[in-house]
């Protein structure tokens, strides 16, 4: 009697969990213009809440442990923590005036954060909520991007045209690399060998090699029947095996597939308009842009890099960030 | 020529007796449908103009309407299309119009050289004969529809693959309504010549008049008077249809119209090629020289 309840307890776990089902995880988009965030089950592709947050939330990321969302509500002049589970803000951090894009480090311990309007990158010590430290970096910072092993951390600065590479340990700059115009973002390939930093009106993406500090290449856009003005790559993410990178391209609406070793694009994949920001699902199977004019989100099948789904979020969506579990 | 004879036979064996089982209904079936698909194997450029016709559409016409869509997500997609994705199910639909339209036309040459006389004096039911022929006409155009579907596959119009088995009843329906309108058409007109005023006054206005080349709700946008008209285009419902079935949806309202409209231009077909009260036999132009 037990051992067949067992049993079926067992096989009715394994038919849940088994392969090819697509496992249920929770996005969550900032919506801009309305000062919400969307919260999305990524598998049925639907909003499951809508919750207010401060003003002009953009940048948005999550905690390893998947329990705290940190979000930039840039009029606020502050850094938001929502709690997962209750879907409630919990606190603050201080962020410094008009955060916009924050990176996590590896080990969870602290927050670098751009400051659009000070020309600064504020350090903060999540636990003890104090500012470790404010490097000044060049005119509007945004794009943060972290090595994977934490040791340096990239900044790029808007009207300068430049990669910032940071010391973490000393915060001091160590190199400035001059990229194309506009640098909106920058990511470490996961081996940390490289940076890739995206220039919005320069329309390219300048991929700077870590080791020499150096850009090694520079991969440009051509979307037949587009007039290049309209190409202004944001976004980026690489997948984890390293292989294939994901460029955002503004208003082109389409998000730009790169094979990593010959930086070849592959494809450009058609989602909403003003395409801005980009997120895996942990599993790699999706990846989710954000597309701010047509206010929605598009599911990509990374397999196959055909868009599946787009769903209606809020106004003018920004940033996504996919729970881990 | 085999054709004529089997229908002498035919013919014999139906004096003799009057009856007939399933298995002569199936010869007579099968008898027709090869012939058609002779006709068809044997005018190679027909098939070549049937698929170079909605090339030049999908790589010419949608290349450069390439951003008219993209702006807002319609059933049965689920995210933004290119506009070659979306005209493809209305080239479906316009291949299977022409094609539709050529198997009548040949009803209206096969009157004028006589043929049909041979067709209509074989002792089968005069329905059955003419079901025979549609269900001929229709599987040609599936056949050119199929190797249209497979050319598009290669130009990045890549439904899933369910839909291409879920698509062929729709498109059996919707031939067989275009079919059974080409062959009401086809007893009104007397010569050959006049099959031009169908293409100006049929074919056209239908094709244009329709969902198929811009959603309706863009057409609404520009003139709500082209868009009920629109509504009103059964060929409308014959895409939709099409549509849906390729991403592996019913769209039942298309169904029901598609299906109501295939039943009329058939019953309108049958009764007009009835010799006994049709139009048929008000004018006496079964063929052969009257």
């Amino acid at each position: 009697m037990y051992r067949s309840v067992i049993f079926t307890g067992v096989v009715l776990a394994v038919l849940m969990e088994g392969p090819g089902s697509a496992k249920a995880f929770t996005a969550y988009v900032s919506n801009e213009k309305d000062n919400t965030v969307s919260i999305v089950d990524t598998e049925t592709g639907k909003v499951i809440e809508t919750m207010p947050v401060g003003q002009r939330p953009r940048g948005i990321t999550i905690s390893h442990d998947g329990k705290l969302v940190y979000l930039c509500a840039s009029d606020d002049d502050t850094i938001e923590v929502i709690d997962t589970a209750t879907r409630k803000i919990v606190g603050t951090l201080p962020s410094g005036p008009d955060p916009e894009l924050f990176v996590l480090s590896p080990d969870g311990k602290r927050l670098y954060v751009a400051n659009e309007d000070d020309n600064l990158v504020t350090v903060i010590d999540i636990e003890s909520r104090d500012v470790l430290a404010e490097v000044p970096v060049g005119v509007e910072p945004e794009g943060m991007g972290i090595s994977p092993d934490g040791k340096v951390m990239v900044n790029t600065s808007e009207t300068t045209n430049m990669a910032h590479f940071i010391d973490t340990d000393s915060y001091e700059i160590t190199d400035n690399i001059l990229v194309d115009a506009r640098p909106r973002f920058a990511e470490f390939k996961p081996d940390g060998s490289e940076v890739w930093v995206s220039a919005e009106i320069g329309g390219t993406v300048s991929v700077i090699d870590n080791a020499s500090r150096t850009v090694k290449h520079r991969i440009t856009f051509a979307i037949p029947g587009l007039r290049s003005e309209a190409i202004q790559p944001v976004g980026i993410r690489i997948t984890a095996d390293g292989k294939k990178a994901y460029v955002a391209l503004g208003p082109a609406n389409r998000v730009a597939v790169i094979d990593t070793a010959t930086y070849a694009v592959e494809k450009y994949i058609l989602v909403g308009q003003r395409v801005w920001q980009l997120a895996f699902t942990p599993n790699q199977k999706t990846i989710i842009s954000t597309n701010g004019v047509s206010n929605d989100i598009t599911f990509i099948d990374v397999a196959s890099d055909e868009a599946v789904q787009s769903v209606t979020v809020g106004a003018l969506p920004w940033g996504v960030v996919v729970s881990p579990e | 020529m085999t054709m004529e004879t089997d229908m002498r036979t035919g013919i014999l064996d139906g004096t003799a007796r009057r009856s007939f089982g399933p298995a002569q209904y199936l010869s007579c079936l099968a008898g027709i449908m090869t012939r058609e698909g002779v006709r068809f194997l044997n005018q190679r450029e027909r098939f070549i103009s049937s698929l170079v016709r909605p090339m030049l559409w999908l790589f010419v016409f949608a290349a450069g309407f390439r951003q008219v869509l993209g702006v807002s997500i319609i059933p049965p997609y689920k995210t933004y299309v290119l506009y070659e994705v979306y005209i493809t199910p209305g080239l479906c639909g316009m291949i299977l119009l022409f094609s539709g339209m050529q198997s009548s036309l040949s009803m209206v040459y096969d009157r004028e050289m006589g043929n049909m006389r041979i067709l209509l004096v074989s002792p089968f039911p005069r329905w059955f004969l003419l079901v025979s022929k549609l269900l001929a006409g229709v599987a040609v155009s599936i056949v050119q529809v199929y190797a249209f579907l497979a050319i598009a596959w290669f130009w990045s119009v890549k439904p899933p693959p369910f839909g291409y088995l879920l698509v062929l009843p729709a498109l059996c329906l919707s031939g067989m309504m275009l079919c059974s309108l080409g062959m009401f058409l086809s007893s009104m007109i007397r010569q050959l010549e006049n099959f031009a005023g169908i293409m100006n006054f049929v074919i056209f206005p239908m094709y244009f008049a329709s969902s198929a080349l811009y959603p309706l709700w863009r057409v609404q946008e520009s003139s709500p008077l082209l868009y009920h008209i629109c509504q009103a285009n059964p060929f409308t419902y014959a895409v939709e249809l099409i549509r849906f079935a390729l991403y592996g949806q019913i769209d039942w309202l298309s169904l029901g119209v598609v299906a109501g409209f295939t039943a009329l231009f058939l019953g309108a077909a049958i009764l007009a090629y009835d010799p006994s009260n049709g139009l048929l036999a008000r004018r006496q132009d079964t063929g052969g020289n009257t």
